[in-house]
């Protein structure tokens, strides 16, 4: 039975798209600035609780992120995504501003409950034609790297110069996250 | 032109060439052939590691269980899967697999002896029968067994070897990426449009 002339050139994973899926879902978070401060802001913060909070944090981050994209991927509908983004933005750098110190929970909530707008925000922008699990893979990697930026950052933390040039960051990324919001809002 | 096109085009179809699916040819023979595959497709790959992760984590007799049946299984799956002629393609299920796997790895879950073994005989049916689907031939899915081998060993053993509670953090760390992962994995095979 005659096959379709496609099927000459099937050679699974050298698919079109595939050769670029690792670098653009590693370049896709550290593509928009709101998305890259809030994520440092998570790391910073974390820095700042210490353990276990300094990889709890990061490690909710990304996980519930996923959820956020999967549900971006899957068309279901998340309102005020943008400005979501940009409270995320002002919500934890004041946070990282204040130093403030809620039970590990309540960190990790606030955390989670940001990631889910910036993971929906990335899934709904998601480029057709991409290998999904290498662009997936990129992607992780890529969100990961932005919270190690943010805990090695906060390593300055030991010294009390160090505590306040981490909260003079806060007050930026928290700055920032307002001229998001009002952008947001336009 | 036109014509030419055309002809290419009928001497395509009507005499068309082996299909090579999943197959990456290295010129090297069919076990480097497997190797490759393996290497190259990260849906295997990943949860593998994940699976040799979780058998660090859960000690030397769970890493020495793995490091045996999974091989095995995964070539009894795919001497089977060789005579079935239809490829599986189950991405949702290969992202729940990771999932679950990645899940375990992050939360320091330490599995009993059986339940290990357990797994890694499903996991390893289940991917062999798909390589052997792809018509890998049993001298690849050697090479694959082979290359499952070592990257359980390594990876099994450093992990049992870790001492310094950061380092066991960094493993789980590595388990919720997998997680993460893994839940894009299945919302680009839901993915809606």
């Amino acid at each position: 039975m005659p096959r379709l002339p496609a099927l000459l050139f099937a050679a699974a994973h050298i698919q079109p798209g595939e050769a670029s899926g690792l670098l653009s879902g590693f370049l896709h978070p550290i593509s928009g600035l709101d998305h890259v401060l809030a994520m440092i802001a998570v790391g910073i913060w974390g820095a700042q609780l210490g353990p276990p909070a300094v990889w709890l944090l990061p490690v909710t981050f990304p996980m519930v992120m996923a959820f956020g994209g999967t549900l971006g991927l899957m068309g279901v509908a998340l309102p005020g995504v943008e400005i979501g983004i940009a409270v995320s933005a002002i919500v934890l750098g004041a946070l990282v501003l204040a130093e403030a110190r809620p039970p590990l929970a309540l960190a990790a909530l606030v955390v989670g409950f940001f990631a889910i707008f910036h993971g929906h925000a990335h899934g709904t922008e998601l480029p057709q034609g991409q290998s999904g699990i290498l662009y997936s893979i990129g992607f992780v990697i890529g969100t990961g790297c932005l919270h190690a930026v943010g805990i090695t950052l906060g390593l300055v933390h030991r010294w009390s110069s160090g505590r306040v040039a981490l909260r003079a960051a806060g007050a930026v990324v928290a700055l920032a996250g307002v001229g998001f919001f009002v952008r947001g809002l336009a | 032109m036109r014509t030419a096109v055309g002809t290419a085009l009928a001497a395509l179809v009507l005499f068309p060439g082996e299909a090579r699916a999943h197959l990456v040819t290295t010129g090297l023979g069919p076990v480097y052939d497997g190797i490759s595959h393996f290497a190259l497709t990260p849906e295997d790959v990943l949860p593998v590691l994940a699976l040799a992760l979780l058998a660090g984590l859960s000690g030397p007799r769970c890493g020495r269980a793995v490091l045996f049946v999974l091989p095995v299984a995964w070539l009894s799956g795919g001497l089977l899967g060789l005579s079935r002629s239809s490829e599986l393609l189950l991405p949702a299920l290969t992202a729940s697999t990771l999932l679950a796997l990645g899940a375990l790895v992050a939360l320091d879950r330490k599995l009993p002896l059986g339940l290990a073994a357990g797994l890694a005989a499903a996991l390893g049916f289940f991917h062999g029968y798909l390589n052997g689907t792809a018509k890998l031939g049993a001298l690849g899915l050697s090479g694959v067994a082979a290359t499952l081998f070592v990257v359980v060993a390594l990876v099994a053993a450093f992990v049992v070897s870790l001492r310094a509670p950061w380092s066991r953090i960094a493993v789980r760390v590595a388990g919720s990426w997998l997680v993460a992962i893994s839940m894009l994995m299945l919302g680009w095979a839901f993915r809606a449009g």
